[in-house]
């Protein structure tokens, strides 16, 4: 007996230590946001808010220099971040409404698909998840700019082209997800409708999409996530538009101020707090519910866990 | 059953077939359509700055060869399969301890998995380089000054990659029967053989999984080598975006970009074959 016990505090003591690993840089993000310009960028400084001084003469603010908060201010009015910010949100929501409704239409009709017709369009969803982001990247950046130069309708490198690109990685997630659900329910409700008398359509209607929905919930806040956060592929497809990872690479390489950790940070306690009411929310419906699992089915579907 | 009480099933729901075709057509234009570009680049003529003559030419390929940059293939995969390895070593236990060890804050502990997943992969990455700089604490204090070399490159990889493992060898391991370790170990097995011999067999295909989630996209890292590595322990995916942003070398860079691709699928390939050898032969 005593040995399950130490066996179990290895493992709780190695799992703490592994959390702390993850959590030690945003713990480090979340810090510097308070973090005052160096003592000499300080010392030359004359006017009155010392978050107001360019980048480059902030001196060194990977160490702590003392606490502030103008940060948060600063970012918040920042005239490079923030439209790059709702750039970002703009494409995201974009792709993340196209790909689950192409994730959608694709699971519905592949799920009960033979299989050997199946198999080609399940090549090409594996395809566009297994090649690696970059050689997307440069191939959607050749291939955008040929396209142009024979369909001048098509649209130029910016925020169009961001959203294209990124639509194809999204969908393929989105249509993972929403017919591994689809799978899972068995068709059985869906006869009983027939059944009944409901038509293709509104069986639809009222019986497979309410219950797909924890699925296009999370495939939606899935590839709303990763295309957010995405770096790579809008890097070589922009042209000149910025979206919020592309200014955060830029001053990770060119000098960062510490506006733009308040930025991420508010960013977090924004997530946080919509998950930790989705949650409360889900967990009292559950109780009204009763029997099922559906409230933390639901929980994880909200995390992004299918 | 229905065949046997002679009643046939008179309508089984299906959805037209060509609800797949939005997608289908999405993929062939905006996924292939560039990947066939790609080939035709990597095979083109570079005449100018920014011109190129399509054709059948192979010097890229020839270029390739060359030691520096088969150096650079080498060292990504490398890095990618001990990150990965890394990667098992370090996940595996957590997830073993949320599955095993965990029941009301099971959900808790699931949330704090995927939570650093919403915060910038690029702060992530950035905060871990302000943890690793000369100045700072672990340099002064502890004298681990690994800036811009190979070891912050790991650790990156390993950071933002581990929950991705965590998450699906967790949920094999939910589906795991305890009560089989339970038997085993009454019939006399002891516990790490009882581990070895059930639990880790039957969340194999989990862990098979979870190692290629993470492999994949470890091979092909871009921002990771460029932040943490400084530009001096390059991946060939920073040597691909270089040849497009700097160099404008693009018929070499798309080369370098199907190269990347042919050494990545024969690396999944085989390590499929070899991770998938147990269930096929049955040893």
């Amino acid at each position: 007996m005593s040995r399950v016990v130490t066996a179990k505090r290895g493992f709780t003591a190695w799992a703490a230590l592994v959390f702390a690993f993850l959590y030690l840089p945003i713990l480090v993000m979340a810090v510097f946001a308070f973090d005052k310009p160096s003592p000499e960028a300080l010392a030359s400084f004359k006017g009155s808010n010392a978050c107001s001084l360019p980048p480059d003469q902030i001196g060194n603010v990977t160490v702590w220099n003392g606490f502030t908060t103008c940060w948060f201010s600063a970012g918040l009015h920042d005239p490079t971040y923030i439209p790059a910010i709702i750039t970002s949100l703009e494409i995201a929501a974009a792709a993340s409404i196209i790909a689950t409704i192409l994730g959608l239409c694709a699971a519905l009709a592949l799920a009960r698909l033979r299989p050997k017709l199946r198999a080609p369009f399940d090549v090409i969803v594996y395809l566009t998840l297994v090649v690696p982001e970059i050689v997307i990247a440069v191939a959607s950046l050749i291939f955008f700019v040929q396209f142009r130069q024979y369909f001048h309708a098509f649209p130029r490198l910016g925020k169009a082209t961001i959203l294209l690109g990124q639509v194809v990685f999204n969908a393929s997630l989105a249509m993972l997800i929403i017919r591994a659900r689809f799978v899972g329910m068995g068709d059985t409700l869906e006869e009983a409708a027939y059944d009944l008398g409901s038509g293709p359509l509104s069986t639809f209607r009222q019986v497979t999409l309410p219950r797909l929905m924890p699925a296009l919930v999370a495939a939606a806040l899935l590839s709303f996530t990763f295309s957010f956060d995405d770096y790579v592929l809008p890097a070589f497809t922009n042209g000149t538009t910025n979206t919020w990872p592309i200014v955060l690479y830029s001053a990770v390489r060119f000098g960062i101020t510490p506006a733009v950790n308040a930025l991420a940070t508010i960013m977090l306690g924004v997530t946080v707090a919509a998950v930790v009411v989705t949650a409360l929310i889900l967990r009292r419906s559950r109780v009204r519910v009763g029997p099922g699992q559906e409230g933390t089915r639901g929980l994880a579907a909200a995390v992004g866990l299918g | 059953m229905a065949r046997r009480s002679g009643r046939t099933r008179p309508f089984k729901p299906r959805y037209p077939p060509w609800l797949t075709a939005p997608s289908f057509l999405y993929y062939a234009v905006f996924f292939l359509g560039p990947m066939a570009i790609l080939v035709g680049f990597s095979l083109a003529t570079q005449t100018g700055f920014n011109a190129i003559r399509y054709g059948f030419d192979t010097s890229q390929y020839l270029l390739i060869a060359q030691r520096l940059y088969l150096s650079i293939f080498q060292r990504t995969l490398v890095m990618a399969f001990l990150g990965t390895l890394l990667t098992v070593a370090v996940g595996y236990p957590v997830a073993y301890w949320m599955a095993r060890h965990l029941s009301t804050y099971k959900m808790l502990a699931l949330l704090l998995v995927v939570v650093p997943f919403w915060t910038s992969f690029l702060i992530r990455t950035y905060a871990l380089k302000i943890i690793l700089d000369p100045q700072g604490y672990l340099a002064q204090n502890l004298g681990i000054n690994i800036q811009y070399t190979k070891y912050a490159v790991g650790i990156g990889l390993v950071y933002n990659y581990l929950p991705l493992f965590i998450l699906p060898v967790f949920a094999s391991l939910e589906r795991m029967d305890w009560s089989l370790i339970e038997a085993a170990t009454d019939l006399g097995a002891r516990p790490f053989k009882a581990f070895r011999e059930i639990t880790l067999r039957l969340t194999l295909p989990g862990v098979v999984t979870g190692a290629l989630l993470v492999f994949i996209p470890m091979t092909g890292e871009y921002i990771i080598p460029n932040i943490l590595g400084g530009g001096k322990y390059e991946f060939v995916g920073n040597l691909v975006g270089d040849q497009f942003a700097e160099a404008q070398n693009q018929p070499f860079g798309s080369a370098l970009a199907i190269g990347l691709m042919a050494a990545l699928s024969i690396f999944v390939i085989v390590y499929i074959l070899v991770a998938t050898k147990e269930e096929r032969f049955g040893v």
